[in-house]
């Protein structure tokens, strides 16, 4: 059934083969790096485990924040190149990502302030 | 790739304004608002989980230590494997839609069948691994997590390889029992990670003594691996997030059907395709974060 109640604007989003071949290659290419990344991560944790390098150590600090920035590399690459986001017009890629991203700093900082200080009554 | 407006509409015809504000079509961007709201309720699960983790004045579970499991290997240690390669199955799942949206921009419906049908196939495999773990998870190790009487709680490790008891744990006033206390509201808990003979002997009374009780495996009320917050949010967050795969699966065939009888053809483009691309996509990216914030740190 034709639909003509709505317009749609990627109708004409049509690739040529050449550049499909382009596009599987960045395709492929992201591919090997997410699956490295994810090895890498679990490589990590096999070699320095939390429970002996002590939860509150400095050294399981700096590995959390390695996992936190391949996370954020990992989800950059998903969304900006499974999801197209990168390919879109500016405006809408800053639309969907700024708010979220505000939002989610802002409950993070909420949250884990007001974790510590429930913490700190707690243990007393 | 990404949906610019080639076509000149005129402007009645669009949205009741003059042009589109981002050269996408309507489905594509309320797609993308979806998933922007979808995404706020897995961030507000996965803060929930940090800020619970903040409070809690005890030692949290170790993802590498409850789940070290891989299917009919038996009692193995492999930290975290399998949770690796349903991390991977996704990813791989993943590439198999987005091939699929680029064979959709060619008009190649011969690969669009085959790389959606690769990419049901494997959330097929995502869903059957997290019904392994569950099922894994809810009946846990062999030995368990003994409550005592007086509400103190005594964990054990076996390594099944040396069969003994591991990281033996003495307390100076010689009792079974003793290491970190925690408080949480009006009750006071004693956990003790108790190893050895020790623990051998107290597993071996247990029968005769009533005043023992075995936490095995998970519920929502208890759990052997840790506080009760760590199985309720493990359930939770893997549950909201695998039936956002199931749900992704049915989409994903409905759509595969429609491929198949050729009504994407048809009508000249497979933005269908694209739009269900995204949802499956979102349901990857909400697994790298499950995957780092529950399992890993």
């Amino acid at each position: 059934m034709e639909r003509d109640d709505v317009i749609e604007y990627s109708l004409d989003a049509h690739h040529s083969d050449e550049e499909g071949k382009k596009i599987r290659k960045k395709i492929w290419f992201v591919t090997a790096l997410l699956s490295i990344i994810t090895i890498v991560e679990v490589g990590v944790g096999v070699v320095w485990p939390r429970n002996a390098l002590g939860a509150d150590s400095g050294a399981w600090m700096s590995i959390k924040i390695f996992y936190i920035v391949l996370t954020l590399v990992k989800a950059g690459y998903i969304v900006l190149t499974f999801m197209h986001l990168g390919d879109e017009r500016k405006s809408m890629k800053y639309v969907i990502l700024v708010p979220y991203i505000i939002f989610m700093i802002y409950l993070m900082f909420i949250a884990f302030v007001e974790g510590a200080a429930v913490n700190g009554i707690w243990a007393s | 790739m990404g949906g610019h407006a080639t076509k000149q509409i005129d402007a009645p015809t669009l949205w009741g304004g003059s042009m589109s504000p981002f050269s996408t079509s309507y489905g594509k961007l309320m797609m993308w608002f979806f998933l922007v709201s979808d995404a706020l309720t897995f961030g507000g699960l996965l803060v929930a989980y940090g800020y619970t983790r903040y409070t809690y004045t005890g030692e949290w579970p170790a993802g590498e230590e409850v789940f070290h499991h891989f299917p009919l290997a038996g009692e193995t240690h492999l930290p975290l494997l399998y949770v690796a390669f349903m991390t991977f199955i996704l990813i791989v799942s993943s590439v198999t839609m987005v091939l699929a949206v680029e064979a959709g921009h060619r008009m190649d419906k011969r690969g669009v069948i085959k790389w959606l049908a690769w990419t049901i196939v494997g959330g097929f495999i995502f869903l059957g691994s997290q019904v392994w773990e569950w099922s894994h998870f809810i009946h846990g190790s062999e030995y368990g997590r003994i409550t005592l009487q007086d509400g103190s709680v005594v964990k054990a490790h076996y390594n099944h390889d040396t069969h003994a008891f591991e990281g033996f744990e003495v307390t100076q006033d010689g009792s079974l029992y003793k290491a970190e206390e925690q408080k949480s509201g009006e009750h006071e808990e004693k956990y003790a990670v108790l190893h050895g003979d020790h623990a051998k002997a107290l597993y071996n009374s247990i029968e005769e003594n009533e005043s023992y009780r075995i936490v095995r495996g998970a519920n929502l009320y208890e759990n052997e691996y840790g506080p009760s917050h760590y199985g309720q949010f493990f359930f939770f967050i893997t549950g909201f997030h695998g039936f956002h795969v199931f749900s992704g699966v049915v989409i994903n065939i409905l759509v595969l059907m429609m491929v198949l009888k050729g009504t994407m053809h048809k009508r000249g483009h497979y933005e269908m395709v694209e739009k269900t691309g995204l949802y499956w996509h979102f349901v990857d990216l909400v697994w790298v974060f499950v995957f780092t914030f529950f399992y890993l740190v």
